[in-house]
């Protein structure tokens, strides 16, 4: 122990060791840091890299076997009728999912962010975060039978008299099918089900940041309620309906479970991956599909930038 | 006088809470009103009922003689300020300031014509294409003050506007609220919990405390007439006698206000210790025990200080002290 004001005797191992720390903190920083930065950019980075590069080889149609040279042949067999069509099928499933998660998400994202406290604030987190527990194959599965012809759902209209509302709504083209569970409409609903936590939270977390008299000051300048989410309340929450919409918009451009599971047997872009590199071994045009999503979602946040989606953060 | 604002037997409960509770207020059109009294005594709930940010749980609230009750915020021709400002952090200044303009469904040039005004107005003209984030915490309080003022309101509601704001700023910003508030004529009700601001700028002032309205009067009568014991230690930080301290000078059996200036040591009067003593610029503050109670005095620059634990006298010219009501004993 020394006796001065400055505790310099303490000299230990780990002492010094935080003392080195303490006056590098560039070096405290690249420690934390690297880590992170290496798993990142050989396991992330590197498959990213090597699934690009995939996708400008070829299959050779008579061998099956991959020709490993520069083409883009692969690249113009996704506008093929067929391929185009799952690209198209599968972005605009994305795109309703997308845009009814944000519809239904923001009133649960603002009780919770605006109105609930204290325990009510836990359920919320605990009502949003429960669903995320379980198996999400149980869940597919689970909304398949709710959604059968002899499942809940049917049996309730029919309980209401209700059955030929689902009928007419069936024998309509293109969303309909010969029951919930086999048509795209029950595709919908799984996949707005399966992705809504990750819409509600980023909004949540948005608009926690909002204080409320931004609200009160719209109201007292004049704005009616819809005047105020129009002006004020949308552009402050849309980098956290950005966000979430980044989830929902990729993670349905990507699935390829509950397709299969619900809807009908039309396939989507993340079945096609699993198609063609699995059974078929086409990988080139596996991975040409998968770099589709990657394009899109480029293109979304290039466009929510240019119209300054961002300017609130 | 026409009436701005008027309360009847206002009061609003938050559960079993009595922020408001029956409060009578008559504000006159282009009066300098203020709503002083410590934090949770109502005040900032009487200004959010006038902006219609509240419904009152009883009693009657008219504005320009219209009755308020139901009409929602944006149906009312009263703008505020508030504490935090409130400004959009998404628009630049230009769209904050036109943002009622704009609601109200004026062109673009017209509304940004009229904004560019209403910045020069609080001093702040070219400024329109910043950010709030970039400005400082004077200039945003401007920027919050030209975006109610743009709108013509006919009252204007201030939450301790100046409260975020730096001493030499705020006596600056002091000023100019005043001298604005000469210039458009407009009713403005002021709330704060710093009496020196309440003083200095209001043509009257409301104390209150527990809800309820104590004393209401020029800033003068408050300062020197205090009605109540409150009004006297809140505002005046006056040394309040109790009835049996009152009796030995006054012969009567009533609490009074004595300023802490006015009290005279010497070899007169009650006696009393001294406990302590501080420098506080242009006078020294001592404090005194006299029959149980606490008691200031503010003796001038160049007077003789007396040392802790003497044993003195107090007293004052009879002028100086002022009863207050008769207390129940």
């Amino acid at each position: 122990m020394s006796d001065g004001v400055l505790d310099t005797d303490r000299n230990g191992v780990l002492t010094r060791i935080s003392d080195t720390l303490w006056r590098n903190p560039r070096l405290t920083i690249l420690l934390l840091i690297a880590p992170p930065a290496l798993w990142l950019g050989v396991v992330y980075l590197g498959s990213l890299f090597a699934l690009l590069a995939q996708s400008f080889f070829s299959i050779d149609e008579f061998s099956g076997l991959i020709i490993y040279e520069f083409t883009l042949k692969t690249y113009s067999e996704l506008f093929t009728p067929a391929n185009f069509d799952i690209i198209v099928r599968t972005f605009l499933m994305a795109s309703a999912v997308t845009i009814a998660a944000a519809i239904v998400s923001f009133p649960i994202a603002y009780y919770a962010a605006r109105y609930a406290r204290g325990k009510w604030k836990a359920i919320f987190y605990l009502g949003v975060m429960l669903p995320l527990w379980s198996s999400y194959l149980v869940k597919v599965y689970s909304w398949k039978l709710i959604l059968a012809k002899e499942g809940i759902l049917n049996w309730l209209f029919e309980t209401l008299h209700l059955s030929w509302l689902l009928e007419a709504y069936l024998s309509l083209p293109i969303i309909g099918g010969n029951s919930l569970s086999v048509s795209w409409t029950g595709t919908f609903l799984v996949f707005l089900y399966v992705w809504l936590p990750f819409m509600i939270l980023p909004i949540q977390a948005a608009l926690e940041r909002v204080p409320p008299s931004m609200m009160e000051a719209s109201g007292d300048l004049g704005a009616t309620p819809g005047q105020s989410f129009r002006h004020v309340l949308l552009p402050l929450a849309l980098p956290g309906v950005i966000a979430g919409s980044i989830f929902t918009f990729s993670l349905t451009l990507g699935d390829y479970i509950i397709p299969q599971i619900v809807g009908s047997s039309r396939r989507f872009i993340g079945q096609a991956v699993y198609a063609y590199q699995g059974t078929a071994g086409n990988i080139p045009l596996a991975a040409a599909f998968a770099v589709v999503p990657i394009v899109i979602m480029g293109i979304y946040l290039w466009i929510a930038k240019r119209k300054g989606a961002f300017d609130a953060l | 006088m026409t009436s701005a604002v008027s309360f009847t037997g206002v009061s609003r409960h938050f559960g079993s809470v009595r922020a408001v509770d029956e409060v009578d207020i008559n504000i006159a059109e282009g009066e300098f009103f203020a709503m002083l009294g410590p934090s949770g005594s109502g005040k900032t709930t009487c200004l959010r009922l006038i902006a219609g940010f509240e419904q009152p749980t009883a009693g009657e609230i008219s504005i320009f003689s219209q009755p308020a009750q139901g009409v929602p915020p944006y149906k009312r021709h009263v703008n505020t300020v508030f504490q935090d400002y409130a400004l959009f952090p998404h628009l630049n200044v230009l769209d904050n300031v036109a943002y009622g303009l704009m609601i109200a469904g004026m062109s673009k040039k017209e509304r940004h014509q009229a904004a560019e005004e209403a910045l020069e107005l609080v001093a702040l003209p070219g400024y329109g294409g910043r950010k709030p984030s970039e400005l400082s915490g004077g200039q945003r309080q401007r920027v919050a003050l030209a975006r109610a003022l743009v709108n013509k309101p006919k009252v204007l509601l201030l939450d301790e506007p100046l409260g975020a704001l730096d001493l030499k700023l705020r006596e600056q910003m002091q000023e100019e609220l005043k001298a604005l508030q000469r210039k458009l004529g407009i009713t403005f009700v002021f709330v704060t919990h710093d009496q020196g601001e309440a003083l200095s700028m209001a043509d009257r002032v409301a104390v209150f405390n527990e809800g309820k309205i104590v004393q209401v009067g020029k800033p003068e009568d408050i300062y020197y007439r205090p009605e109540v014991p409150f009004v006297a230690d809140f505002v005046g930080s006056s040394n309040v006698l109790p009835p049996h301290v009152t009796e030995k000078t006054k012969g009567i059996w009533a609490n009074a206000a004595v300023r802490p200036e006015a009290v005279r040591l010497g070899e007169e009067g009650l006696p009393a210790t001294v406990r302590a003593t501080s420098f506080i610029g242009t006078s020294t503050r001592v404090s005194l025990e006299l029959d149980g109670i606490q008691m200031i005095a503010l003796l001038p620059k160049g007077q003789a200080i007396p040392p802790v634990g003497e044993h003195t006298h107090v007293s004052w010219a009879d002028d100086d002290i002022h009863l207050m009501e008769q207390a129940d004993e």
